[in-house]
């Protein structure tokens, strides 16, 4: 079984379009008559639902940002009485208040069903077995992707995230194919997967893994497949539009197919909010087309990427979009230079003799301290390789970021290890 | 006529080498040598003990990065120009010295001096050549 929904998932584009306009005026017509919130947006933008008569005239209608999902805050978004809903989840806000996100029974089962999409377009398939090792709670990501597997036939594991030792033996006693799971704890549970002596090739039944959650580098993610011997999957996904599953890979690993049937895709320039060039970066703006409970138009998701126009070797209509380049909060600012970690990231990952984890230290505004930590097995007790190196790091961080970085070698198990999202850039600059 | 030498690297920070010598006297090690390359941030700990092998366990244990290499201890004249001697015989080939230091004990009258060069085995044959003496683990042990 190559599709889960055959149909939808190679609709000819032409047709998908029609299809997104159709939904798009569905659900604008919608917010505009159920939330006062967006009636009024759209009036001081001096816009109806009329106006929009083709689906380029999206950029007519006004932004929803997360300061907008606090207004008439919990339920003011939310376009069905409350005993129709059957779920919050909430996407940790760090200035207090989470954003609290409602679904119907048909948004849950919708969510679901596109993950299932997600699951075979990769490969798997019934008889597989899924160890789940993202938090079951307010966080949608487990529980999406638990629900989809499910519908596929997969034996689900619902393991959640830390105690690394039960993670392995669950893998051992229960012959885990497929791990869902954040790319920082992959690293982690590989690392010691591999100081315990298991030979996961031999040892184990991982087949492959959908990563997602934060960011990470390609290098990561080859690190991590060579490390387990298995297929990584990058999976794209927030709590505002359903969690994991908004975007995937699939077996060609080139970008992440965008389900378009479900969700409009514009790639802006976060500065003027204008569009930016099919190909260029920018960041995502997401409108759900199919969601019933609490539907949001041109919503600002803060990611950068940037849509791959190309038709993918796959089959899908669905078009792609790169691996997700930053977030435009994780951004920092050194000397005037706009960074973001996974620039320091990939220079490390280019780099013998590192290993795995690595922080980036913000004390002024026209210093960086990246302080990264030294590969125990590379580690040959020469002085002189250990300041090149230093120096090496020195000089690309230079080229990728345009800022040269004050970098200090640590010795291995200096730095925290993340079992969740991590931590890596420490701004304690006060001003 | 190679010896065991330990390398540890060590951050800069309060205490740590502190931590990897008393690590090694819980236990018993006896440390015959000693030399630190530093840089400002971190430097590398060189140690020729008594029993490596568990040394590196000890120290591993004790989550410090250990690594044993080769190195070659000679004997040179306790006197002014015995080392110089011994090195220009190395200038002479064109072999270059990685690190060089002293051990604390002599051997008889003569000064014992820890050696790393680009290639051991050629500096082996040339010193042993020039009747300059080298030391076996055993005579390590005997200082």
């Amino acid at each position: 079984m190559e599709f889960w929904n055959q149909e939808l998932e190679t609709l000819e584009s032409q047709k998908l379009r029609q299809l997104q306009f159709e939904r798009l005026k569905k659900t604008i017509l919608r917010v505009y008559q159920k939330v006062p919130h967006y009636r009024a947006k759209f009036q001081e933008a001096k816009v109806k639902p009329s106006d929009i008569k083709h689906l380029e005239d999206i950029n007519k209608l006004p932004f929803t940002t997360k300061e907008d999902l606090y207004v008439d805050y919990p339920f003011g978004l939310v376009t069905l009485p409350v005993e129709k809903l059957i779920r919050l989840h909430t996407s940790s806000g760090t200035t207090g208040k989470p954003k609290a996100i409602f679904f119907s029974k048909k948004d849950i089962n919708n969510s679901a069903d596109i993950i299932a999409r997600c699951l075979v377009m990769t490969g798997a398939q019934r008889g597989d077995i899924l160890q789940n090792s993202m938090t079951y709670g307010l966080f949608t990501g487990a529980f999406v992707m638990h629900y989809g597997a499910e519908k596929v036939g997969i034996l689900v594991i619902p393991a959640g995230p830390g105690n690394t030792e039960r993670q392995i033996t669950l893998m051992k006693d229960f012959g885990t194919t497929v791990l869902h799971i954040t790319p920082s704890y992959a690293l982690y549970v590989a690392s010691v997967i591999l100081d315990k002596g298991i030979d996961p090739r031999k040892d184990l039944k991982l087949k492959r893994a959908y990563l997602g959650a934060e960011p990470y580098s390609e290098e990561t993610r080859k690190k991590i497949e060579n490390m387990l011997g298995i297929e990584i999957y990058n999976c794209y996904g927030l709590t505002e539009m359903n969690g994991p599953g908004v975007g995937f890979e699939c077996k060609y690993k080139a970008g992440l197919h965008i389900w378009e049937d479900n969700f409009l895709m514009e790639v802006i320039n976060p500065e003027s909010g204008e569009p930016v060039k099919d190909g260029e970066i920018g960041e995502l703006v997401l409108t759900t087309l199919n969601r019933e409970a609490m539907p949001l138009i041109r919503y600002r998701t803060r990611d950068l990427t940037r849509i791959i126009p190309e038709p993918c070797k796959c089959g899908r209509t669905h078009r792609r979009i790169s691996r997700i380049l930053g977030r435009s909060d994780d951004m920092f600012i050194v000397k005037g230079v706009n960074i973001f970690p996974q620039q320091i990231e990939q220079v490390l990952m280019s780099i013998k003799g590192v290993a795995q984890n690595y922080q980036i230290i913000l004390e002024s505004y026209d210093e960086m301290t990246v302080k990264v930590e030294i590969d125990k097995e590379l580690f040959d007790g020469k002085i002189e390789r250990l300041i090149k190196m230093k120096e090496e790091i020195i000089d690309k961080i230079r080229s990728a970021t345009m800022v040269k970085p004050k970098v200090e070698l640590l010795e291995p198990g200096t730095l925290p290890i993340s079992e969740g999202k991590a931590k890596r850039v420490i701004d304690n600059r006060t001003i | 006529m190679k010896i065991k030498q330990l390398s540890i690297f060590l951050e800069n920070k309060r205490g740590r080498l502190y931590e990897a010598l008393s690590a090694l006297a819980k236990e018993g090690i006896n440390i015959r040598a000693l030399s630190i390359a530093d840089t400002s941030e971190f430097g590398i700990l060189r140690l020729i003990v008594t029993e490596p092998e568990k040394a590196k366990e000890i120290l591993e244990k004790n989550e410090f990065t250990v690594k044993i290499a080769n190195v070659i201890a000679m004997a040179v004249a306790d006197k002014p120009g015995g080392l110089a001697e011994a090195l220009k015989y190395l200038y002479d080939a064109n072999i270059n010295i990685e690190y060089i230091y002293a051990f604390v004990e002599k051997s008889g009258e003569k000064a014992v001096v820890v050696l790393r060069t680009e290639n051991l085995d050629k500096t082996i044959s040339l010193l042993q050549q020039k009747d300059i003496k080298l030391l076996s683990w055993d005579d390590v042990l005997a200082l």
